[in-house]
């Protein structure tokens, strides 16, 4: 027998052709093997943030006799961020249901809304950052500030990263119309901007909100 | 939730609905959710009428329940059988980010409690 003949043979299921309930045959179709790959990519994604998180929950208090957390932290500004972030992630899915149904007029508006809320949270953010700065808290002050800013600087770069990949999905939907690989690309911008919100609860949480507790 | 309908029953909050309304609604729900439980997160923080020790254990609780929601409702994982694979890479994801996270966390606590200086000792050497 060739290697040919015997590649049916490998796996879970049989050469019979009754259903065993344990799948089928071959590679899954792209649209199910791409968002699975990306998920993978944003699971890795969250392990790299778990590292920046230990990190900072080891050194929130190696402050230098620097600011702590209670002195740097304004929870309205959060609250504004956190609002912005979460509206931005709720109109993403709101511009997947129209764009699965090719809707091209409010897929496009719904993402113009998705772009403007991610950049009023990364407005907030960049304020926040410079005004910090502009204290002398910066990273360089003490390891707990250091920590901090790479953590949230981190998520930061990936809100930047995610508009920008935003209008590039908002671009090529608008060239090429709804078609099978474009929609790919969007469920994985989808996948991803979900995905740092996600992160963000844990940023909010446990950066801004347990650390300015009394 | 209509009796008459009952394939609207069988599907899970996240999976893909045929009508564009229940699919929104599920992501309406998933928002709400997400509001009252960021929201109870921020009542908890600033009132002092609850347990001071526990507030920042129950602020985690809260954090943990809204990543489900976001999970549920957002990115649409379910318990169905075409997304067997999705949990089990979740389920793996989560597994290295507790053991990243608490084992780096329990042991530089440790690490601190038994090598931490004594105060007055870490003034006489800044002193020197």
């Amino acid at each position: 027998m060739t290697a040919g003949t015997e590649a049916p043979m490998v796996g879970l299921t049989h050469l019979s052709s009754e259903d065993t309930g344990l799948g089928q045959r071959g590679p899954q179709s792209k649209s199910i093997v791409v968002p699975y790959g990306f998920w993978l990519f944003v699971l890795s994604d969250m392990v790299l943030f778990s590292a920046l998180f230990a990190t900072y929950a080891s050194l929130v208090h190696a402050t230098d006799g620097g600011p702590t957390t209670n002195q740097l932290f304004d929870r309205n500004l959060v609250a504004v961020e956190t609002m912005a972030l979460l509206l931005s992630s709720f109109v993403c899915g709101l511009a997947m249901i129209t764009a699965k149904r090719g809707n091209m007029a409010w897929t496009q508006i719904w993402l113009v809304a998705t772009g403007a809320l991610g950049l009023v949270f990364l407005g907030i953010e960049l304020h926040e950052f410079s005004s910090m700065i502009a204290e002398g808290a910066g990273p360089q002050r003490s390891a707990f500030l250091s920590s901090f800013f790479t953590l949230v600087g981190c998520h930061g770069a990936h809100v930047t990263a995610g508009l920008l990949w935003l209008g590039t999905m908002m671009a090529q939907i608008w060239n090429k119309g709804f078609k099978e690989h474009i929609m790919r690309r969007l469920l994985c911008f989808s996948v991803f901007w979900h995905a740092l919100d996600i992160i963000w609860v844990a940023i909010f949480t446990i950066v801004y909100l347990i650390g300015t507790l009394p | 939730m209509t009796e008459h309908d009952p394939e609207k029953l069988n599907v899970a909050p996240g999976t893909p609905h045929d009508s564009m309304v229940s699919e929104t609604i599920s992501y309406v729900v998933g928002l709400g959710l997400a509001l009252v439980l960021t929201g109870v997160s921020f009542w908890v923080a600033s009132t002092g009428v609850l347990w001071g020790p526990g507030v920042a254990t129950g602020l985690v609780v809260l954090a943990i329940a809204q990543m489900g929601v976001h999970l549920v409702f957002f990115l649409h994982i379910t318990s169905g059988p075409d997304n067997t694979n999705n949990v089990l890479a979740l389920a793996f994801g989560v597994l290295i980010v507790l053991l990243v996270m608490i084992g780096t966390i329990f042991i530089m606590s440790r690490m601190n409690a038994n090598m931490m200086p004594d105060p007055s000792m870490m003034n006489l050497q800044m002193q020197r």
